[in-house]
């Protein structure tokens, strides 16, 4: 026979052969699907974005339907798919809207600069090299790294500093990522007091460099009746959980870093 | 060659012809999935695997099939073709009837089918001459050295995490100066068994 038709037709009947086979070998293992998880796949927008912490939509479909993952936490879907889906399982879909929050207090009036950097407009740019221009390197550069990274437009720079629109805020976690001091966290709508610093320097040294940063005096942590204030690093933390918005920490602190949200209700 | 004891062909293809360190076979997913000592282990054991099972379909369709028909040219194509099949057979067939494997093994199962060690391993036993009870042999020694490999790699990585590292190495460039110093250090294999 001619050797290339035999060539072909090898080759064509193996693939054949495996294509049929594998054809077969899927109807007759197809795995009963899972309709819950198929009617939660629907609610969700799609776009694999992975948000969730899921492998995509089919993976916290799945993850809801069999494994009781929470509803809500697809932000591109936000309130309207959380609502859907927790219908769907009969929770409340009702879920903690999660914004994004600048840890950092320091704008352009409260701390100096050690350099002038006159390079890249960006914060990536600016942190290597010796940390960025002001004197605490732990805080906002204001190059707008995670102004170009918002897709909703709820961030701005004012002062050298970032500051977010809660209202704006579709908490999709660009910024976070964004920002290379990583001074951005997403907070839930409970959050009620906020350290707005990251220095982990000792005191002296922060005190030096910020008017505003948390020199990790404790103040706070003594006023506290709710045992939500800790001290880690020469750095105040404020556990949402634990913490009512009764105010004192704010009132307390020397350096005024503490801002509260809301009230205690 | 054809008449090298098992013992010497299991040692040739764990330590001295190790895949991934002195072939630079499979070094894809040597880099892509060694981070974690976990799915290091688990994307190895699914290569172990998928090697046994593609030697033991290709050799009797290179033996029985093309060397008859004169078609030995077409080995490279064939054997694709039938690796990537056979991975999609295992995989339907591991998630009807052992989904705890298919969860765990994941998504490196289909990685598996552009894995050129998989390929490497089936076109070398074709090359050396074995047997198929000797190539079987020499795919399990291979998928074992690409465990080895991918277990001392991924507890590297996880000491590098925490090393301090010039900025301007993080990330990629110390992994493959680390990759290279491994792949060094089996050297030394070399000579073994005449191997």
């Amino acid at each position: 026979m001619n050797p290339i038709l035999l060539a072909v037709l090898l080759l064509g009947g193996l693939g054949l052969i495996a294509g049929l086979i594998l054809a077969i070998a899927s109807i007759l293992m197809a795995v009963p699907k899972d309709e819950k998880a198929e009617a939660l796949c629907e609610l969700l927008p799609g776009v694999n974005c992975g948000a969730c912490g899921y492998s995509g939509c089919a993976g916290y479909a799945d993850a809801m339907a069999n494994h009781g993952a929470k509803v809500g936490l697809c932000s591109p879907g936000g309130e309207a798919v959380a609502k859907a889906t927790g219908e769907l399982l009969g929770v409340s879909g009702d879920v903690e809207r999660l914004t994004a929050l600048v840890r950092c207090g320091g704008c352009e009036e409260f701390t100096a600069r050690k350099l002038e950097y006159h390079g890249l407009e960006s914060c990536r740019a600016a942190t290597q090299f010796y940390g960025g221009n002001w004197l605490c390197n732990y805080g906002c550069l204001g190059y707008g790294d995670c102004v170009s990274a918002c897709e909703y437009g709820a961030i701005t720079v004012e002062n050298g500093l970032a500051r977010v629109d809660a209202s704006l805020c579709r908490g999709c976690t660009k910024c976070v990522s964004a920002c290379p001091k990583k001074l951005i966290v997403m907070a839930g709508s409970a959050t009620r007091g906020v350290v707005r610093c990251s220095n982990h320097d000792k005191g002296p040294k922060t005190h030096a460099a910020c008017k505003v940063g948390c020199i990790g005096c404790g103040k706070c942590v003594k006023v506290c009746e709710h045992d939500a204030v800790q001290v880690v690093n020469c750095l105040a933390n404020i556990d949402p959980e634990k913490c009512i918005g009764c105010g004192k920490c704010a009132e307390a602190c020397p350096k005024h870093c503490i801002t509260m949200f809301g009230s205690a209700t | 060659m054809s008449n090298t004891s098992f013992f010497a062909i299991l040692i040739g293809g764990l330590l001295v012809n190790n895949f991934v360190l002195s072939q630079f076979l499979g070094i894809c997913p040597f880099l892509g999935v060694s981070k974690k000592l976990n799915s290091a282990v688990g994307m190895s054991v699914a290569v172990i695997f998928v090697m046994l099972m593609a030697t033991a379909a290709t050799h009797p369709i290179y033996t029985y099939l093309l060397v008859p028909n004169d078609l030995a040219y077409l080995q490279t194509i064939v054997f694709i073709l039938i690796i990537a099949a056979l991975v999609q057979l295992v995989e339907i067939v591991l998630r009807r009837f052992i989904p705890p494997l298919y969860n765990a093994l994941g998504i490196y199962l289909p990685l598996i089918t552009t894995n050129c060690a998989v390929l490497g391993v089936t076109i070398l036993n074709i090359d050396s001459g074995y047997n198929f009870v000797q190539s079987l042999v020499n795919a399990l020694g291979a998928g074992l050295g690409f465990l080895l490999a991918m277990v001392m790699f991924a507890g590297v990585r996880e000491r590098l995490e925490s090393a301090e590292i010039p900025e301007s190495l993080k990330g990629l460039p110390i992994t493959l100066v680390a990759a290279s110093v491994v792949s060094v250090s089996f050297l030394g294999f070399q000579g073994l068994f005449g191997l």
